[in-house]
């Protein structure tokens, strides 16, 4: 289950301050001035290096490949951080946290579009016939395309505006970021020829992210 | 026999076509001048006598540089960029290769001792990785066929077995299950015997960095580069059709012959095309060939064959 949303987190926040806590209005000065601006650059610095190795020619061999995967990866670990918000905030009973989720969110998407963009231009070159044959013959760009179009809605439904107009809806909505990241794990599976190391790696941090979410349902039932 | 000296190894970091060349026409008159030693390599014939052959192709020769630092070689990692890393720990001199089976001159032969009688030529070959990319390799080598006849296979030899050294002292992922050890792989009797497969010790005119499978590797031009086994311990004549690894490994993604074919799909990489190693950021795959656009050579060993069921 997720915990709060946007705005109602931000109503706790808002009394919080009210009640005049000197260290909290610190603390929400370090998050939105120097952690937050932090982490943006931390994760757009990938793409950044990658931009930068394509451009410096120092991507090996096969840099549309290198361009390709290094996306793809950016993209699933971005994907998993997001998930990791919501424990994280509970472990560390850290509240703010849980307002990282969008900008974290939105670049999952980021990468995953270049990723497509990647493969659609550098790859493909625009050949939509050969295409859709590799989304129809091949299994893993099968579910590649079926974790993007999943993805697109949670993406433009991330504003403030859009949460508060989809209300109860917004939530259900966006649980389908579980099976999103199941379909981009198994995208992962799907692709590798032998060495299956990394996308293990992959499915237990997933498992572990989501048996959290099962536990905490199956207990509180309970 | 020849000694590796220092100017060869500076001569070592030329990496494309106009400077290998160049080398060529430099050593060529070096050896006019009686100084072949230049060449320096153990097994590689001064360039200058380096036969061209009708086989090769004038398309545009991949890097060096692309050649050797780009390579599927999973005795030292399941990365492209592991074998450059790694390879060095393997020794390859003194190097033995035994042939067994049904012949009459079975035996431990030196690797000098297998070529010394033949005369190295360059194959500038297309190279069709089964995952979809490809490049163009000089290499430097001799015809399978010629070894092949001084062991005097007998009539029961129906297929050849190859197989890669498996030593997990010198191959640091050998530990790592992935694949079933040793590399094995193997052609028909009338495959090694065309005259497009070689045994190749070289490329760009030098010998075979360990990456690339030296001292000794099997290529076959029109087959999935997977099929041209490296750094070859054992030959054997033998009766049946050897199980490769590859198809040991998955055998409906994978078979015994592996001919390049644009019209049978693998699960993963459509095979109808190829990206050219080399080509840039910003160029269109190429058509893959069927038999990797040595049609004309070899389609006549495989007349009436159902080549989709027999991928
Ligand atoms: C949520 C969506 C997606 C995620 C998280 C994702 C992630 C990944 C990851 C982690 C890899 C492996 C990279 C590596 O080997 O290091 C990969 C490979 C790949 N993905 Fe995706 N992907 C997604 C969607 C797509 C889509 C929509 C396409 C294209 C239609 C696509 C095409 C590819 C291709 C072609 C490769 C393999 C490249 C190669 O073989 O070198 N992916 N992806």
């Amino acid at each position: 289950m997720q915990a709060s949303t946007f705005s109602q987190t931000r109503k706790k926040n808002t009394v919080s301050k009210r009640a005049g806590a000197k260290q909290l209005k610190t603390g929400e000065f370090y998050f939105r001035i120097v952690f937050k601006p932090l982490l943006f650059i931390l994760l757009l610095a990938p793409a950044l290096w990658l931009a930068w190795g394509a451009y410096q020619d120092s991507l090996g061999a096969n840099p549309v490949e290198a361009v390709i995967r290094g996306m793809g990866d950016w993209g699933l670990r971005i994907l998993l951080l997001t998930l990791l918000i919501s424990p994280l905030k509970r472990l560390l009973d850290w509240p703010r946290l849980l307002r990282l989720r969008r900008m974290l969110g939105l670049f999952a998407y980021f990468y995953v579009a270049l990723h497509l963009l990647a493969y659609v231009w550098l790859d493909q070159y625009f050949d939509w016939n050969e295409i859709w044959l590799d989304v129809v013959e091949r299994p893993f760009i099968t579910v590649g395309v079926l974790a993007f179009v999943l993805l697109t809605p949670l993406a433009l439904t991330s504003t403030k505006g859009m949460m508060r107009r989809l209300g109860k809806r917004w939530k259900r909505l966006h649980r389908l970021v579980y099976p999103i990241s199941i379909l981009a794990v198994l995208h992962f599976w799907w692709m590798v020829k032998l060495d299956i190391s990394e996308p293990l790696v992959y499915s237990i941090l997933l498992a572990l992210l989501l048996g959290e979410r099962l536990y905490r349902n199956v207990v509180r039932q309970g | 026999m020849l000694i590796r000296n220092n100017s060869e190894i500076k001569e070592n970091q030329v990496t494309d076509y106009q400077d290998y060349q160049k080398r060529r026409e430099f050593i060529k008159t070096a050896a006019g001048l009686g100084l072949a030693a230049l060449s320096g390599s153990l097994i590689q014939p001064a360039s200058a006598k380096i036969l061209k052959s009708p086989y090769s192709t004038s398309e545009k020769l991949t890097d060096y540089e692309d050649i050797t630092s780009y390579n599927n070689f999973y005795e030292f990692g399941t990365s492209k960029s592991d074998p450059k890393r790694y390879a060095k720990a393997m020794k390859t001199s003194p190097w033995t290769v035994s042939v067994e089976g049904h012949c009459e001159k079975p035996g431990k032969y030196n690797l000098e001792d297998l070529l010394k009688p033949l005369t190295v030529e360059e194959r500038i070959y297309r190279f069709r990785c089964v995952e979809g990319w490809s490049m163009v390799i000089p290499w430097l080598g001799v015809p399978l066929a010629d070894v092949i006849k001084r062991m005097k296979p007998t009539s029961r030899a129906k297929f050849v077995y190859f197989e890669t050294l498996a030593d997990p002292k010198q191959m640091r992922a050998i530990k790592h299950q992935i694949l079933d050890w040793p590399y094995v792989e193997g052609l028909r009797m009338d495959e090694a015997l065309h005259p497009l497969t070689i045994l190749a010790t070289g490329l760009y005119g030098k010998d075979l960095l360990n990456q690339n499978g030296a001292p000794l590797r099997l290529v076959v031009p029109w087959k999935y580069g997977f099929k041209s086994i490296k750094s070859i311990v054992k030959i054997r004549f033998v009766e049946s059709q050897p199980m490769n690894t590859w198809r040991k490994s998955s055998q409906d993604e994978y078979g015994f012959y592996a001919n390049v074919n644009p019209d049978v799909p693998h699960p993963r990489w459509s095979q109808r095309r190829e990206r050219v190693i080399g080509s840039g950021f910003f160029s269109r795959k190429k058509k893959t060939r069927l038999f990797n656009g040595y049609e004309d050579q070899v389609a006549s060993l495989y007349s009436g064959m159902d080549l989709g069921k027999n991928f």
